[in-house]
This record gives C-alpha cells, structure tokens and sequence, in this order.
C-alpha cells in the first residue's frame, strides 16, 4: 500500500522479521495518519479559534451558543465508528497472533524464572539461557512456546515479532512465530520481575530449517524424550488403571486422540484440549468433568512438579 | 458568629476564613472546608516534592551519563516504585478533590460547608495517616515492586515493607472513600435555593461522577491489598500458585479498581478545565449537558475496561476481544469533551492569563494521551506495546499532563479566592512555558523509544536507545525548573501579591460572588440562583 509508506512509521519499529510484523505495522501507519489529522482537527481547530476570537477590547461580547445537536451528534458518532474499525482491524490482527498454525515445526517448553529462561525441546534438548545458548529455530516456518514461571510472573517479547506473552507460574500460555529470514532476535522480559529485570534478555537464532533439522537430530542433550519420561510416570503412577492408550473405553477417558479434540463436560461448557486443559485434568480432575464420565479421578497436586505435568502432556500428545 | 459578619456586606471583608481563628491549632482543628482544602495543598504538594525527587533520580540514572550507573538495581527499583506510589496515591488521586474541591465544591454549591464538616477533618487525618504509614516503608523496609504490587513477585519474593506500603493505600483509601460520600451529600442536600441539578457548575459534575467511582471502586482495592497483606503474613494461598492460588486473579482485582481510578485522576481535571475554559473565553460552556452527561458515562463505562491492562497476561483471546471494544467506547465520551472545550472557544472573547494557558496546555497533551489510548485499547497493536515505554508516555500524557495540568490552571485561577491576593502572571507563564516544553521533551521520546521496542521498569538498556533517553531526561529537568518556578510564583503569591478583588477573571459561578477570601460561612447572605452556571449574555 502507497500510503503506508508515506511516513516513516516503521522506521522506528524494529525489523520486520514475520508476516504479522508487517501487518501490525500497516495498522501502526493507519493509526499514526488518523491521529495526526484528529490532532490537527483538534488543536488545529483550537489554534485558529484562539487566534480569530481572541479579546481585543474590553467591552467586546461573545456570542450565545448554549449547544447544536447536529454537531453534537456527528463528533459522537464519526469517533464511534472510526474506533469501531480500529477494534476491528486489531482483533483480526490479535486472533492471528494468539492462534497458532495447525502444523508447528517445532514445539518447545520455556520456563523462565528470576532471572533466566530455560527451554527444552520435544527430544530432550534443555538448555539454560545463562549459558549464553540461543534459542535455536527454523526459519521459515512455525515454532510454538509452551510458557510458564517458576516464581514470579515474566514475560516473553519478540520486538522484531511484534508479539509477547506473559509465563505465569501455575498455568502455561502460549506463543507463536514464524521469522521468515534466518537471523538473531532479541528477546525482553517484559513483566517486572525483580532485581536483574532488564538484564533478563536472550536471542532466538532462526536457522535455513534443513539445518535446523541436522542441529535437532545431532548429539541430544536429555538421555530421555519428555515424552519417554511421560510414559515412564504413565506407567508408575497407575494412570493406565483408568485410561486407554488405544481409544478404548476403561474408568476414564482414552489417552488416543485426546489431545487437540474436543471436550464436552457436565456442566455444559466445553473447550479444546490443549496444555493448560491436560495440566489442569492432571492436578485438580475434578475442575471439570467429561460428560458421560464419573469424578473418579483422585488429586495430583502436591505429587507431581511442573516438570512431571510437562512430560505427562507431552506422552499425551504423542499418543495420536 | 453570622452577626459578625453583617458589617461587611460585600467585598473587602476584613474578616474572613483566613484569620477567622489563628494559631497553628486553630487550623488543625478546623471544620472550614475551605481550610481543610488548604491543608490538602500543603501535603500534597509536600508529597509531589518527593515523588518529583524520585522521578528525576530516575531520570538522572537513566541517562547514563557517567561511566558508572548512579543508582544500583536495587535503588533504582524502589526509586520507581516509590515514584509511582506517591505519585499516584498521593498526589493525584486526591489531588483536584481533596484539595481544589473541598475548598470550591461547597461555594460553588451555595452552600456554608460540606454536609458532614467533622467526617471531612477525619478524612484529613486519615490521609496523613494512611501516607504517614506508607512513607515509614521507605525507612524501614523499602518496597521495589513497582506500584501495581503485582503478585507473587509481591507475597513470594521481596521485603515485607510492601505490608507498610498497602497498609498504607489502605488506609488513605477510607479518605477516598468518606470524601466522596461527603461531596455526593453535600450535593444532593446542601445546593442552594434555586440551584437545580442542570445548574450546578460543571466542576461539581466532575466531582461528582469521581465521587460516585471513589465509593464503589476503592473497597475493591482496599480488599485486594489486605488479602496480599493476609497471604504475606498469613500465608493464605489467594494469588500464589504455590499456595495453591492465582496471580492473575490478582490482576482482575488491582485493574478493577485501578483503571476507573485513571477516571479518579482524570475527572476532576476535566472539571476545572470545563471551569476555565468558560471562564477565559468569557461565552457559556458549550453542550453542557454532553459534558455533563459523558462524565456520568465515563464513570460507568470505567468499571467494565479493566480487562484491557491485561491482553498479554494469559486470560482468553476473547476476553482481550471484549474488553478492548468495551475500551473503545470509553474513547467516545472523551473526545465529546474535548470537542464541547473547543467550541466554547468558538465566537468567545479569549483571553490568555495564566491559568488559560494550563488550560490549553491540558487540551494538547490530553489530545496526545487520549489518541494514544487508542493505540493501546486496539489488541492487535497492544500486544507490541504492552509494558513498554509506549504505555509509560501514554499516561504521563493523560495523568501527568491532564492533571498536573489543570491542577496548576486551578491554583492560579482559584488563587486570588483561596487568599485575597493574585499570583504573578509573568510567574504563572513563565512556569507554564517550561512545563509545557519539559513536558513534550521527556514524553514525547519515550513514544519512539515504545515503538522501538523498549521495555517499562528497566534498569538498564540497549545501546540504540541511549539518545531517546537522554533528551528524555533533559526535559525532566525543565520540568523540574518550571514547578520550581510555579512553586515560587505561589508563595510569593501567597505573601507579596497584589490584592485581588472578589471577581478579578468576570466569572459567573457562585465562589465569585463572594468576597476574596471569603468569610468563614461563605456568604453573607445566602445566595439564590436563578440561572445557568455560565451565562455570559
Ligand atoms: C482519560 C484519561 C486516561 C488516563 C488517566 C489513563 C491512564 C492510564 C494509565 C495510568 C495506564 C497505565 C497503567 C499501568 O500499567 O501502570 C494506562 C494504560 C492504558 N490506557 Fe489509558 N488513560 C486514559 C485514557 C485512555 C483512553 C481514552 C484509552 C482508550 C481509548 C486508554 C487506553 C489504555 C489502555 C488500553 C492501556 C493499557 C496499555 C497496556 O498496559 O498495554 N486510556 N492508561
Ligand atoms: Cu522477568
């Protein structure tokens, strides 16, 4: 779009490294002209009247207007609609910025804690942002965050993404992006967290993703998958007893295809399985029931760390 | 007492609230509303002295323009905090209120005082009180979670000084909450004959829809800092995962109460700005009844946005979705003031003695805070901004250019009431000119250094943002110097300055028809109104 370029908007922003950053800024664009004109519409308009009506004499008389309600109701409902547009041309962007693709190239855990951020990938490779590792990505195509806190709240911000997330203790959120050039991304805290907030930072690396794949299969970190450890705790937590591996019907429900399906509960509601759906069915069961299930199932809080829940749901995912 | 004053009938009182009683006790026990407002100046302003003290300690390390950083992390993290909590509990929540509105609600009302003199002189000791608790965490355990205390960084893992601090906010909330109850009262009950609820001046609106925000929001914050107070001591498991509870929930309950408390900031500016706009364009207030009206709005529609602080925080898409359309409708009511301000200059006779020039002043810097808030109420755009320098100059435009704003333009224009004496109008400009540009010089900046992706609450940062930083902190000591220079414009004021008359602007509120200062009971003889607040025919 011509206008869009007319102003230097995106030059303050940072790069454009996704394909949302560049929508975001068609929207930053739009809002900058639209507030320059309603500030020159405002404070222009006043700079004029000042000027035209200022006082000259003493016994000078102003006018008597007391009010007009076709102005009154056009400065109402011109503003209304323009911000109804505003709203609307933001949640478009927000919904495509909270809503990952259906196939992520790589999934991966974060936990940040005071002050530090560790992520773990789905085979086994952890590391510790202090080491000065970046976090390394495909470029090109989709990576997913599964985020969550150790102590206090922080929060996870891609400048160059356009995109941030808060990493909640007790709950996992979710982040996603997809940098279309290979290249290094600094990463903010964004939610005050202590002594070494700002020191807080790391770098997402996005290599070419053929190289990404020989980085994932080389040398593995963790002797075991999350999803290897999930299985072993499956098992020596007695979780089989009630749940089916294989789609059949025992106590609870099947494990098969649960991840991603949809659940309908007792109460009526109903949502998607996703991380925070199986964290919270692993520690508090009974916050919401399936339909056609009983609440049998007993507490985990307390006897499993977050570490556990993590492997457990990546079993769950991986028993498709 | 009334007959003592039947021998000034008008004018040149020579007794009046000032010297009405004198000794330092006689102040301290006064039941004068107008008194009580002036003691409210007199803290506050202390207050907005230490407060300024942090910002430009703040501002002075972020420069970095020595070798060594000034301040430690540490340092820096209570300096803000400490910034933010005085700052905004202390000095411009009550600010216009406690101190502008208790010394004109009731004259302009017609009436001799508020409805309940005796709650207000407790409101007043409880305010001290409450600030004295709050100050003694400076000294003894010192607070570094910034003011929105957010949970568990605030019960899980700093210094117990945060129990002072919200004990602290606590306690001046009850003052909050009783002069509100006070002025809701005294407006219903107290307006004098005549003064119908469509001719009571628009300042008293304001007051008014604030008070009604004051009564309904404050136990709600009141609640959530004694339950942070509990799980602190106690260690009740509300907001801590560890125990069991749930920070965000924490989140909900701050934001309910600190969003409309924006509106707590903001209202009563929009009052006195309503006041002197009409007031230097010597024309009736144009669409009275609109600005009336969406300041009613605003108070309502202020309960229902809280959601929009927390986009990124992990609470649904379609939560965010809902509260950002809910926001935008509190962007409509806004704009409709600023359009009434503007026409009333429209075909007015203006003119431009200080307190117009704080006037316009506000209407600049609220038109960048207001078209920002935009900005920030649309989600997409949000999730970048969100806690970045971005969110910073948008409510230092709006809090600290609105407020302050309209605060200085009320002293200087309700200055000759409050003690029979003008302030210099070369000071009052003077003062105006340096704020007005400190102010846009530390602001503005940080718009870009938003943009660019900085982060709020840093200590530190990338190169690349240095040059922002440092112009930004140059204008904060023009700010410095402009209050600085108000500051003496008032107290040279207050002693030296020329005698005033009892209307020296041709104002057509009730507080100008009494003498300059006015007597202990307001008026002689009480007043009866017979037309609108503005009518400058
Ligand atoms: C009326 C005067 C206003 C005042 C006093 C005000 C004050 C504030 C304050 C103090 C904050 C920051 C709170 C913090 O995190 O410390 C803030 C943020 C925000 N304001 Fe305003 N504001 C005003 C007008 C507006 C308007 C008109 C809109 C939208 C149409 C708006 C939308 C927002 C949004 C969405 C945020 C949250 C930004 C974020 O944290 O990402 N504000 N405002
Ligand atoms: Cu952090």
């Amino acid at each position: 779009m011509s206008w869009s370029s007319l102003i230097p908007a995106t030059s303050f922003m940072p790069i454009q490294a996704t394909e949302i950053a560049k929508e975001v800024d068609l929207l930053y664009a739009f809002l900058i002209i639209a507030s320059l004109v309603s500030f020159v519409i405002l404070i222009g308009g006043m700079t004029w009247f000042l000027i035209k009506f200022k006082r000259t004499s003493l016994d000078q008389k102003s006018a008597y207007i007391t009010h007009n309600n076709f102005a009154e109701f056009l400065w109402s409902f011109i503003p209304l609609v323009i911000m109804m547009g505003i709203f609307y041309w933001g949640m478009v962007i927000f919904e495509k910025l909270r809503t990952p693709p259906e196939d992520v190239a790589a999934e991966i855990h974060v936990t940040a804690e005071q002050w530090a951020w560790t992520y773990r990938y789905a085979n086994g490779k952890e590391f510790y942002s202090s080491a000065n590792d970046p976090m390394i990505i495909p470029a090109g195509k989709a990576t997913k965050l599964i985020l969550t806190s150790k102590d206090v709240i922080h929060s996870f911000y891609v400048p160059a993404f356009r995109t941030k997330q808060d990493a909640v203790p007790g709950k996992l959120t979710q982040l996603w992006f997809e940098p279309k050039q290979p290249g290094e991304y600094i990463v903010f805290c964004t939610e005050y967290c202590g002594t070494k907030h700002s020191g807080m930072m790391i770098k997402i690396k996005a290599i070419p993703s053929e190289e990404y794949a020989a980085w994932y299969h080389a040398e593995k970190k963790g002797a075991d998958t999350p999803a290897d450890l999930g299985k072993t705790l499956f098992a020596q937590k007695a979780c089989a007893s009630c749940h089916s591996i294989d789609g059949s019907r025992v106590v609870g429900p099947t494990m098969k295809g649960l991840f991603g399906s949809e659940r309908k509960f007792t109460d009526g509601t109903k949502t998607k399985a996703d991380e925070n759906y199986l964290r919270e069915s692993i520690l508090v069961s009974s916050a919401k029931i399936v339909e056609t299930y009983p609440a049998a199932m007993p507490l985990f809080q307390g006897q499993l760390s977050d570490e556990d829940v993590a492997n457990l749901i990546e079993y769950i995912k991986s028993i498709k | 007492m009334s007959s003592a004053h039947t021998k000034t009938e008008h004018g040149h009182a020579d007794h009046n609230y000032l010297n009405h009683g004198s000794g330092i006790w006689s102040w301290m026990t006064t039941l004068d509303h107008k008194r009580i407002g002036l003691m409210y100046f007199a803290t506050v302003a202390t207050l907005f002295l230490i407060g300024g003290f942090f910002a430009l300690g703040i501002r002075l390390h972020l420069a970095k323009f020595g070798a060594e950083p000034l301040l430690d992390p540490d340092t820096y993290n209570k300096f803000m905090t400490f910034h933010g909590a005085i700052m905004v509990f202390m000095v411009i929540i009550p600010g216009i209120p406690a101190f502008l509105g208790n010394f004109v609600l009731p004259i302009q009302l017609g009436a001799k005082d508020v409805a309940f003199p005796r709650l207000n002189l407790a409101s007043y000791y409880i305010f001290i009180a409450g600030a004295a608790i709050a100050a003694s965490s400076m000294i003894f355990n010192q607070v570094d979670t910034g003011w929105t205390f957010y949970t568990p960084y605030s019960t899980a893992k700093t210094s117990n000084g945060v129990i002072l601090l919200v004990l602290g906010a606590f306690t001046m909330g009850f003052s909050s909450i009783l002069t509100g109850l006070n002025f809701i009262v005294t407006t219903h009950k107290l307006r004098a004959p005549g003064m119908t609820m469509d001719r009571i001046p628009l300042m008293i609106w304001a007051l008014y829809s604030t008070s009604i925000i004051q009564i309904l929001a404050t136990p709600i914050l009141a609640i959530t800092l004694l339950l942070i107070g509990a799980e602190k001591t106690l260690g009740v498991g509300i907001f801590d995962p560890d125990l069991g509870g749930d920070p965000v929930l924490f989140q909900h309950f701050f934001w309910f109460y600190s969003h409309p408390a924006v509106y707590i900031m903001i209202l009563p500016a929009m009052g006195v700005i309503s006041e002197l706009i009409t007031a230097f364009s010597k024309k009736t207030i144009f669409g009275y009844r609109a600005i009336a009206y969406s300041s009613v709005a605003i108070a309502a529609v202020s309960f229902l946005v809280w959601g929009h602080h927390m986009f990124v925080s992990g609470q649904s898409t379609i939560a965010g979705i809902v509260f950002s359309i809910i926001t935008m409708f509190v962007g409509v009511p806004t704009a409709i003031k600023l359009f009434n301000w503007i026409s009333t200059m429209y075909r007015g006779t203006v003119t431009f003695e200080a307190p117009m020039l704080f006037a316009l002043g506000f209407m600049f810097l609220f038109t960048i805070g207001g078209l920002t808030g935009v900005f920030l109420a649309s989600t997409g755009m949000d999730v970048h901004f969100h806690d970045t320098y971005f969110v910073v100059a948008h409510f230092h435009y709006v809090m600290v250019g609105g407020t302050l704003m309209a605060l200085m333009g009320g002293i200087l224009y309700w200055f000759p009431k409050m003690f029979g004496r003008m302030t210099s109008d070369l000071g009052g400009r003077i003062s105006w000119v340096l704020i007005f540009t400190g102010f846009n010089v530390t602001f503005f900046p940080q718009f870009v250094l938003g943009a660019m992706g900085m982060p709020r609450r840093y200590f530190d940062y990338l190169p690349e943002y240095t040059n922002l930083n440092q112009i930004s902190t140059v204008g904060s000591w023009l700010i410095g110097l402009g209050f600085l220079v108000g500051l003496i414009t008032i107290i040279h004021g207050i002693f030296k300055g020329e005698k005033a008359t009892d209307n020296p602007w041709g104002a057509k509120t009730l507080e100008w028809q009494t003498s300059s200062p006015p007597p202990h009971e307001n008026f002689i003889n009480t007043p009866t109104v017979t037309a609108g607040p503005y009518d400058f025919r």
